[in-house]
């Protein structure tokens, strides 16, 4: 793990209004990572993913995304948002939603071959390039949640942010994507966030936990053949005590004790 | 007995018929001509702009916009008869209302000064309200029903004109900042991190409604204005493969409906806009039912 960090957070501070939501977080994710963040709904995560990618203003600690701050790196990030947030019936074609990850906000947005050229080659990524001219809204949840991982990847980010990728597909077909990705892409760092995620992939090397504070996890090798079976893929137990409920005010599922 | 009312009501029918075709020929009729004619201009800023507004999901905005519009209508009417302002036309008061009514509700939302929705709401009633008390204290009789309710039968040539130039500058803005405006509605957060002042965006498409709102209230009026601004353009997001096709649909459903809504109201002799609505709104159910029924 010498790869020099890609993502610091130093004392971060975040408020909605008078209510903290993020508290005094600080960590760092080396380059060429997989960090997968857990936590209890409303624990503030997606929040975090929005603060790394500068959409929503901290109030006071530093963030610094591949050495600068994060509007200025927002270019070379790729993000996908919570599927819940879009329009699926939105009137549009797969190519076109994937293509929307190169626009550019000068002049009259047009795309131009290469642009087309990279749609292709992230389309052909998660496996939808023969879906390409379909209707978006004919497509099934996962299907749709791929495009936007291929929107997300359309631009060669070298962070990936993704917000519960596994919220519409079984946890082992989206570990076969990011292992898939993984590989296509090694000197990437990826962001995964889920919501309850006791155990995780074996693609990932650490876990941050998030509710309101956050704290980074070890993993343990998990040796249950039960389990294995249960996940469909080799998968990792996070090891925490009881940070991750200390602060819930929300419900938390106790499948980690 | 039923045997002889057939032929009376067949009679009848080919008589309005008749009649319907003397009335846009006749040369003393032109008024019929020139709503059809208004009608074809107007479906296109139509189906651009209420496509715009159910991807986005504002119609309620736009609703505000097109009922803040009788406060500029109310407030020139007043200036011009009891102030002696004579070149204060109630259209551009209008126009200034709306693209007032536009600027403070994408200020709102930008700054997130206050709730959204509840300023939509003092928007919405206190254009009406103040439009109502300001043709209230106006000298003479102004009836608020055509502005209310819109009369297409009663257009001039420059009522024309103006949705012409609407139309051209709507397609222009189309042609050159469409995948700015598609990514706007279809994910804000995602035209943010490509670079796009998406605040500015916004208060463009605002603007955008307003102008269109303000044209076409002379068709339907402000009250009737977002339901054809809205189910035109429903109706053809329903199977459309691109926000383009979307737009060109809706602008054909906005034409037959205005068209076939104008000879109905003829025929029938119901006021036109209600009757344009009315049939535009009984074509939307009869779509959502069938649409439910093959998707089971």
């Amino acid at each position: 793990m010498g790869n020099p960090p890609v993502i610091v957070c130093n004392n971060v501070n975040v408020q909605f209004g008078r209510t903290t939501v993020l508290e005094d977080i600080t960590f760092t994710v080396p380059g060429r990572e997989t960090l997968c963040v857990v936590g209890p709904n409303g624990g503030g995560k997606s929040t975090l993913l929005r603060v790394l990618l500068g959409l929503k203003d901290i109030r006071s600690g530093e963030v610094r995304i591949l050495g600068q701050p994060p509007r200025a790196a927002r270019m070379r990030m790729g993000y996908m948002p919570q599927y819940f947030s879009i329009d699926p019936m939105f009137p549009i074609d797969v190519e076109g939603i994937v293509l929307m990850g190169r626009l550019q906000a000068r002049g009259t947005g047009l795309f131009t071959r290469s642009d087309r050229s990279a749609a292709e080659k992230a389309l052909e990524e998660v496996g939808l390039l023969a879906h390409r001219k379909e209707r978006f809204m004919a497509l099934s949840g996962g299907m749709k949640q791929r495009v936007l991982i291929a929107r997300a990847l359309v631009n060669d980010p070298e962070i990936l942010l993704l917000d519960e990728p596994t919220a519409m597909v079984d946890a082992h077909i989206e570990a076969k994507l990011l292992g898939q990705l993984r590989e296509l892409h090694r000197k990437m760092t990826i962001l995964l966030v889920s919501h309850d995620a006791a155990f995780v992939s074996s693609l990932v090397d650490e876990v941050l936990c998030v509710n309101r504070t956050a704290v980074m996890h070890q993993l343990k090798r998990v040796e249950d053949d039960a389990l294995r079976r249960l996940y469909g893929e080799d998968v990792q137990a996070v090891i925490h005590g009881d940070h991750c409920h200390s602060h819930n005010h929300a419900k938390a599922e106790d499948r980690d004790d | 007995m039923a045997i002889t009312a057939i032929p009376t009501i067949m009679l009848k029918r080919k008589t309005v018929m008749t009649d319907l075709i003397d009335a846009l020929t006749n040369p003393h009729f032109s008024f019929l001509r020139t709503a059809l004619l208004m009608g074809l201009l107007s479906s296109l800023a139509f189906g651009i702009t209420g496509s715009l507004v159910v991807v986005k999901r504002i119609s309620y905005v736009a609703g505000a916009i097109s009922h803040a519009v009788l406060g500029g209508i109310g407030a020139a009417l007043y200036l011009q008869r009891a102030q002696g302002l004579l070149w204060m036309h109630p259209l551009f008061g209008a126009l200034l209302a709306a693209l007032l009514a536009a600027l403070i509700i994408a200020w709102i939302r930008n700054t997130g000064f206050e709730r959204e929705d509840s300023v939509i709401g003092a928007v919405w009633a206190g254009g009406m309200a103040s439009g109502l008390v300001f043709i209230s204290k106006t000298p003479g009789f102004v009836d608020p029903m055509s502005y209310l309710f819109g009369n297409i039968l009663i257009l001039s040539t420059t009522d024309l004109v103006l949705v012409a130039v609407m139309d051209c500058i709507l397609l222009s803005v189309m042609i050159l900042r469409y995948n700015h405006l598609q990514a706007l509605c279809f994910d804000e957060e995602q035209a943010k991190l490509r670079g796009i002042n998406t605040r500015a965006y916004y208060t463009l498409l605002l603007c955008i409604i307003a102008c269109t709102v303000v044209l076409l209230v002379s068709v339907v009026g402000v009250v009737l204005v977002v339901a054809l601004l809205t189910i035109p353009a429903a109706i053809a997001g329903w199977n459309a493969k691109s926000l383009a096709t979307m737009m060109a649909v809706a602008s054909l459903f906005t034409l037959a409906f205005i068209s076939i809504g104008i000879i109905a109201s003829y025929i029938v002799d119901w006021p036109v806009g209600p009757t344009i609505i009315l049939f535009a709104g009984s074509c939307y159910l009869l779509v959502s039912v069938v649409r439910r029924f093959r998707s089971g």
